[in-house]
């Protein structure tokens, strides 16, 4: 059974770093669904979420050889009940003067934005949790999407602990 | 803090001395240029020339895996870097302590296809414990003593840094020791109270446990502490190729080898227990076979200092992350103390094992082609050399014979590639280990195959004074896989034959060889001259020793479990399976 996991990795913002990381969950068979890096509140540390999926592979075994790398600092695995977590997408829609109003109505409903405007096209960038990007595709999908592009998983416990607490003697 | 102006050279070489370090092994080029010029003057460090990198890098294990210090090889950029490859990824599958030294071309050159230069951190990096490129003169103490840090703590393993050339000819203010800046390095060595108790708890509770030892216990030098647990419990020990030494051979407890080409008492005992007690092993393919069928009935208590090697390929009952060394002693305490009320019974089970060990002893049959038999001449070697000696082996035929025949009574003397298994380690190995040894008999008991791969080496123990013994087991072949190609392949000899054989074109011969290099270089093809020539090469110490045994070239390595298949179905020989009385 394949199940997906959602892993939040702080590490030393390090030449290679990212390489390592990858490098690591290809080399031993690991599927990566999406991957996102930057920089964190602490200088010279930077978080990676990487979106695992596994077959039957215990997760365990995968943030045991995570943390072998010698500049990973932490690695937690953030559950859907307690913590949030947020895809980005921007998608250029076909529109005409008949379809335009239909895509800015679903525009609406799921709450993104249209950044850009032209007569042929839509830009729209839309935020949430995978399934609702997912369903907002689907809905714009009948229109033509000319381009699509998404940022991998963000993703943050909810309440007030934060992950870098004790990282860092 | 006293400081002093030092090129980043000065600094590589200085940092090495004040970690003691005492020989590197290496081969000079442009991008290292500047290290090999204050090399020149260190009274501290030996640096021995090898004749090619890979050399180097064995070299550095043999060193490493004799004396358990770190083994240091250095290359330069480029194709020196990619010699050592081989090597580090031996020394990263068998957990060597190592730091790999290379040359890279000035950090202004980085990335733009200069003359030699190849991105060997990038192409190390899944076969490395970790790796750093300097750019920067100022890193290097820091860097090199991290490196050192990384490469003995917890699992050893290799290191590589990367100088670029311009950091080691930048000036700055030298001053030991650096500050080590690794937050994300901690490795566990201390075990669980909690985890020790329930291990002792089923350990008394099994009747049919066994300890099932890997290279761990030889890594951690916890061989004394192993024999003390073993002997208080009365328990059965089988020790693995990375393990062969860990506990003496002699030991009526011993079961040898398991594995594919495992004693049937060791194979079997694995399969028939119903505790595993697994310390520093790891469950590889080659001890497990079919890893559905293995050990079906037994618990299993993992200690490991490497988290991640537990569950990896089986799941523990009881893991127990930490040095081997540091859990025997706290379990040893902890057993003493509950056998104050229950005391351990293996009555039965040792019933069976002795019986499985009068049944099927290790033995061979003698060739039918009035060769040698390759497996009388290892035991011999290893007789006549006694416990103290340091065999390093090859890979193939003669390596298991080696692991098989031999009998070894401590650890570090016992040197081969097990994980990797590459061929072309004995004889740089061998080569380390003399230098990190001097006193100690070395011998590369090696195949003609493996020797054609790093024979070059006993250009440098000729000229640096060390003399190494090379015993070639000579069967004209590429034996291991022609073993499989007679099992697997209907004798259908694709590509194994060499032509080093006395009835073959002898190219090359190996006495001419070996006296080409300065060796003194002999051949042997009758049993009566078997003795005389291996003593002969002990009273040998002013050159290497090349001896040419002319082996039978259908030997066969027996017991074994062909790949992938349920060690239930050891052979003990051809189309031979133990027989079982009754449900046993
Ligand atoms: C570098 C490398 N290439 C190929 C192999 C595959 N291989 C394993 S054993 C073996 C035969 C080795 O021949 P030899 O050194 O003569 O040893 P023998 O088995 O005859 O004792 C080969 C080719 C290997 N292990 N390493
Ligand atoms: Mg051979």
């Amino acid at each position: 059974m394949t199940t997906q996991h959602v892993l939040s990795l702080l590490v030393e913002n390090k030449p290679g770093i990212l390489t390592r990381v990858a490098a690591l969950f290809a080399r031993r068979g690991y599927n990566i669904e999406s991957l996102a890096v930057g920089t964190t509140e602490i200088d010279g540390v930077s978080r990676i979420t990487v979106v695992v999926s596994l077959d039957g592979l215990p997760l365990e075994q995968v943030t045991k050889q995570l943390n072998k790398l010698i500049n990973v600092l932490k690695i937690v695995e953030l559950e859907e009940e307690t913590s949030v977590a947020r895809d980005h997408m921007l998608v250029k829609v076909r529109t005409d003067s008949s379809t335009r109003s239909q895509v800015l109505e679903a525009v609406t409903l799921f709450r993104a934005r249209v950044i850009d405007v032209v007569s042929d096209a839509v830009v729209i960038e839309v935020t949430g949790d995978t399934a609702k990007c997912q369903a907002f595709l689907k809905v714009l999908e009948p229109f033509g999407i000319k381009e699509l592009v998404q940022s991998g998983a963000i993703a943050i416990s909810r309440g007030s602990k934060s992950m870098s607490e004790k990282v860092l003697r | 803090m006293a400081t002093e102006t030092l090129t980043g050279a000065q600094a590589l070489i200085r940092s090495l001395e004040l970690l003691g370090v005492d020989t590197v092994f290496g081969l000079p080029g442009g991008a290292i240029l500047p290290t090999y010029d204050p090399l020149m003057d260190s009274k501290k460090l030996r640096h021995i020339l090898v004749r090619h990198e890979q050399g180097a890098g064995h070299a550095a294990e043999g060193y490493a895996a004799a004396s358990g210090r770190v083994g240091v090889c250095i290359a330069t950029s480029g194709p020196g870097a990619t010699n050592l490859v081989t090597a580090i990824a031996d020394a990263h599958m068998d957990s060597v302590p190592m730091l790999a030294i290379t040359g890279q071309v000035n950090s202004f050159a980085i990335g733009t296809d200069a003359f030699q230069e190849a991105d060997i951190v990038g192409i190390t990096m899944p076969i490395t414990k970790h790796s750093f490129l300097v750019t920067r003169a100022e890193d290097i103490p820091g860097v090199v003593a991290a490196a050192y840090e990384i490469a003995t703590t917890g699992r050893p393993g290799p290191v590589l840094i990367d100088f670029a050339k311009d950091a080691q000819n930048g000036k700055f203010e030298f001053s030991w020791p650096p500050k080590i800046d690794l937050p994300g390095f901690k490795p566990i060595t201390d075990p669980h109270g909690k985890q020790v108790q329930a291990a002792a708890e089923l350990i008394l509770k099994s009747h049919k446990p066994i300890l099932y030892v890997g290279g761990g216990v030889i890594r951690a030098e916890a061989s004394n502490e192993l024999l003390a647990l073993a002997e208080l419990l009365h328990a059965p020990v089988t020790t693995t190729l990375m393990a062969r030494g860990a506990f003496p051979d002699s030991h009526p407890q011993h079961l040898g080898m398991p594995g594919m080409h495992g004693t049937v008492p060791a194979v079997t005992a694995l399969q028939k227990s119903d505790l595993l007690i697994t310390l520093g092993a790891r469950f590889d393919d080659r001890v497990t076979g079919d890893i559905k069928s293995f050990a079906k009935g037994a618990k299993v208590i993992h200690v490991d200092v490497d988290p991640a090697e537990i569950g990896k390929i089986r799941h523990a009952d009881v893991p127990i992350v930490g040095d081997a060394k540091v859990v025997i002693l706290m379990l040893i305490a902890e057993l003493k103390a509950q056998m104050k009320s229950a005391k351990p019974d293996y009555e039965d089970w040792w019933v069976f094992l002795n019986g499985l060990k009068e049944r099927y002893p290790l033995g061979y049959s003698e060739t039918d082609d009035g060769k040698l038999s390759p497996q009388y001449v290892i035991q011999r070697i290893g007789e006549l050399s006694g416990p103290e000696a340091i065999f390093a082996a090859g890979v193939g035929q003669h390596q298991m014979w080696s692991a098989q025949f031999i009998k070894y009574e401590r650890p570090n003397s016992w040197l081969n590639s097990g994980g990797l298994g590459t061929m072309g380690y004995a004889v740089p190995a061998a080569m380390g280990a003399k230098v990190a040894q001097p006193d100690r008999l070395v011998w590369a008991i090696d195949g003609d195959g493996c020797f054609q791969m790093t024979n070059q080496e006993l250009a440098t123990c000729t000229i640096n004074n060390i003399p190494i013994k090379v015993a070639i087991i000579n069967n004209s072949s590429l034996g291991m896989v022609r073993q499989w190609q007679t099992l697997f392949y209907n004798s259908r000899y694709s590509n194994t034959d060499l032509n080093t054989g006395t009835d073959t074109i002898m190219v090359p011969d190996f006495v001419k060889l070996g006296e080409a290099y300065g060796c003194l270089a002999i051949r042997v093809e009758k049993i009566e001259d078997v003795d005389a020539a291996i003593k002969l090469a002990m009273e040998t110490n002013d050159r290497p020793v090349v001896i040419d045994f002319i082996v039978g070239r259908d030997a066969m390595v027996w017991p074994m479990v062909p790949s992938g298949i349920s060690n239930d179905a050891v052979q003990y020989a051809r189309d031979a399976a133990p027989i079982w009385d009754g449900d046993e």
